[in-house]
């Protein structure tokens, strides 16, 4: 038998072997600084995710290591927005590492590092190995972050639930996986969907095994989505991690599982599932979910005192909204779906960084520490404000334009296919679920700026957190009004995805 | 083959239960890795008897084997800090935060 071996191509991987190394570094430097690094290390980390993102913008369009590494645009589109976010995480750290990790910061910020490779490499995969390894390479440095105050009660309790749910779902996304592999032979995802189709052609059903499998993986993806059921570890490992570590989970970990979905379904499972050969079942199963995510995120948000587990629910109810998109399969789905992401990074970082800033301050996440806060602070107040008024989608802030397009793709799915009527429905939920969540998040705003009494907390963020919460209103308010360059760029997505032959 | 997967549905079924019900950590890793192993075993049988022509899915079990090793040594440490916390290593007793 010949040999041969697959063509290597490792410039493609230049960023994700880069971050890599930078993460062993700043280990390193934490170590051979004694301890010391003081912010340093943090300024480190920041760097190496600048030249990261430079070296990204520098690698071009192209594929690796046989056919396991793909570099396209939906891959460079979501890679932007996992450096975003490990970005905005760690610069929002700098409170944190002065006043409570004292002894580990290297291994802080180097596991924010490790799992941003992870993620990356996530994003390039188009088969089921890489994509479980890169999945599993994201969450296992997760599970140390979110337990890493180990003192705490709350941060240890948030460490083992995310552990136990997040191993559980990993088992149940490989068993799916199994099933996948034993039907088609194969664990490329392209060749996969073609294996499938031809067997069904041949035997004019597939029987149960697909639709087994593919609960598993809808469940297994679930629960790195926090789509209810698959829920209940988000609002308490929100609460008990450290603040950005809760706001990485909430947008980088959530992308990365994004990008696993349409990898597998939209990618992977539509053409074959799709509507010219048999009703669209996974389509069905995560409409299903996507409505219960938005109404029970929406609702269960209201009652909350803790503005992290508040937080928490509008991330599980955004993800019911990002579904909607997902599931509308056209050529505006994926592209809605990756510009949602995209304004969703920059409010909802910006939301945490003040989260935590004013945390660092009163060592207090209940929404009552914010009340009067326009008056000592004004400007972090309107900042804030201005990340809720995002979240909540009003215009003419990014948020708005990320609800509308989603909505429009699943509207203009359902106007041209019978079997899509029901997507006005999901619709419908959406628009609806929408004045809840404006609710909370404008009680919050409430507080801040129409209480009697003047917070008694004065607060001065450093100058990272400040950096952060300027980059999050800049794309907010920026993306709102001028999206364009954006707008073009995820116009590529569903093509190079093989989702529209155009 | 029907008897290999029937292993393997029996381990993961064993696996899912132990993890619903048990009380204890402990348990719940090792019935974690109960389900880990039983997609291990579909994925070799699979590929001694459907895709014979490539090792992908012998590739694929040996890396669960590592990725599985690696979730242990976490699961391990971030149990003996509940051990350090509340003296103890029930379920029960992690439980302060609700709604």
């Amino acid at each position: 038998m010949e040999f041969q071996l697959p063509e290597y191509n490792l410039r493609m991987m230049l960023p994700e072997i880069f971050l890599f190394l930078w993460a062993l570094v700043v280990f390193l430097f934490d170590l051979l600084s004694k301890r010391r690094s003081e912010s340093a290390v943090g300024y480190l980390t920041l760097l190496g995710l600048l030249i990261c993102g430079g070296l990204l913008a520098t690698t071009g369009y192209g594929r690796g290591f046989g056919n396991m590494f793909f570099s396209e645009p939906m891959a460079l589109f979501f890679k932007i927005i996992f450096l975003g976010s490990a970005f905005m995480a760690v610069g929002s750290s700098f409170g944190i590492i002065k006043q409570k990790i004292v002894n580990h910061r290297g291994e802080y910020f180097g596991l924010i590092l490790l799992s941003t490779v992870g993620m990356m490499f996530l994003a390039s995969s188009q088969e089921l190995l890489s994509l479980w390894i890169g999945l599993e390479l994201t969450t296992i440095p997760l599970f140390i972050l979110a337990a890493f105050f180990k003192d705490d009660k709350l941060s240890v309790e948030a460490g083992i639930k995310y552990f136990v749910f997040g191993a559980f779902s990993s088992a149940l996304l490989l068993y799916g996986f199994s099933f996948l592999y034993g039907m088609s032979g194969t664990t490329e995802i392209v060749a996969m969907k073609m294996n499938l189709a031809a067997l069904f052609i041949a035997n004019g059903s597939l029987g149960v095994v697909p639709l087994v499998a593919m609960v598993m993986i809808i469940a297994g993806l679930g629960f790195k989505l926090s789509l209810p059921p698959f829920h209940q570890w988000a609002p308490d490992v929100y609460e008990g991690s450290p603040t950005p570590i809760a706001a990485f989970l909430s947008v980088g970990s959530k992308a990365a599982g994004l990008v696993a979905f349409a990898k597998i379904f939209v990618n992977g499972l539509w053409a074959f599932w799709g509507a010219e050969m048999a009703p669209n079942d996974w389509g069905y199963l995560t409409g299903i979910l996507a409505c219960a995510a938005m109404i029970y995120g929406n609702v269960v948000a209201i009652r909350q005192t803790n503005i992290k587990r508040m937080l928490a629910y509008s991330s599980i109810a955004q993800a019911g909204y990002i579904m909607i998109g997902m599931v509308a399969v056209n050529e505006w789905g994926l592209e809605a779906v990756a510009f949602y992401v995209f304004a969703y990074l920059f409010a909802n970082m910006g939301a945490f960084a003040i989260v935590a800033i004013v945390e660092d301050k009163t060592g207090s996440c209940q929404i009552g520490t914010y009340r009067g806060l326009s008056q000592s602070s004004p400007g972090l107040a309107a900042c804030m404000a201005v990340f809720l008024l995002s979240l909540a989608g009003i215009p003419p802030l990014a948020g708005f334009l990320a609800k509308y397009k989603v909505f429009a793709a699943a509207i203009s799915l359902a106007g041209q296919s019978q079997d899509y009527t029901w997507l006005y429905w999901l619709a419908g939920v959406g628009l609806l679920t929408t004045v809840f969540a404006l609710y909370y998040y404008v009680n919050i705003i409430k507080q801040m700026y129409f209480s009697a009494e003047e917070s008694p907390y004065r607060i001065k963020p450093n100058a990272p957190a400040v950096a952060v919460v300027a980059i999050g209103l800049i794309g907010v308010v920026l993306f709102g009004i001028y999206a364009e360059p954006i707008l073009q760029f995820v116009k590529d997505i569903p093509a190079a995805a093989g989702v529209i032959p155009r | 083959m029907y008897y290999y997967l029937a292993l393997a549905a029996a381990l993961f079924a064993i696996g899912l239960f132990g993890v619903l019900t048990r009380r204890n950590v402990i348990g719940i890793l090792m019935s974690l890795e109960l389900m880990f192993n039983a997609a291990c075993i579909n994925f070799v049988t699979f590929n001694k008897y459907v895709a014979t022509d490539a090792l992908v899915g012998q590739m694929f079990a040996i890396f669960i084997v590592v990725v599985a090793a690696a979730e242990a040594v976490v699961g391990l440490a971030i149990v003996l800090l509940i051990y350090r916390n509340w003296r103890g290593i029930g379920m029960d007793n992690v439980n302060v935060m609700k709604w």
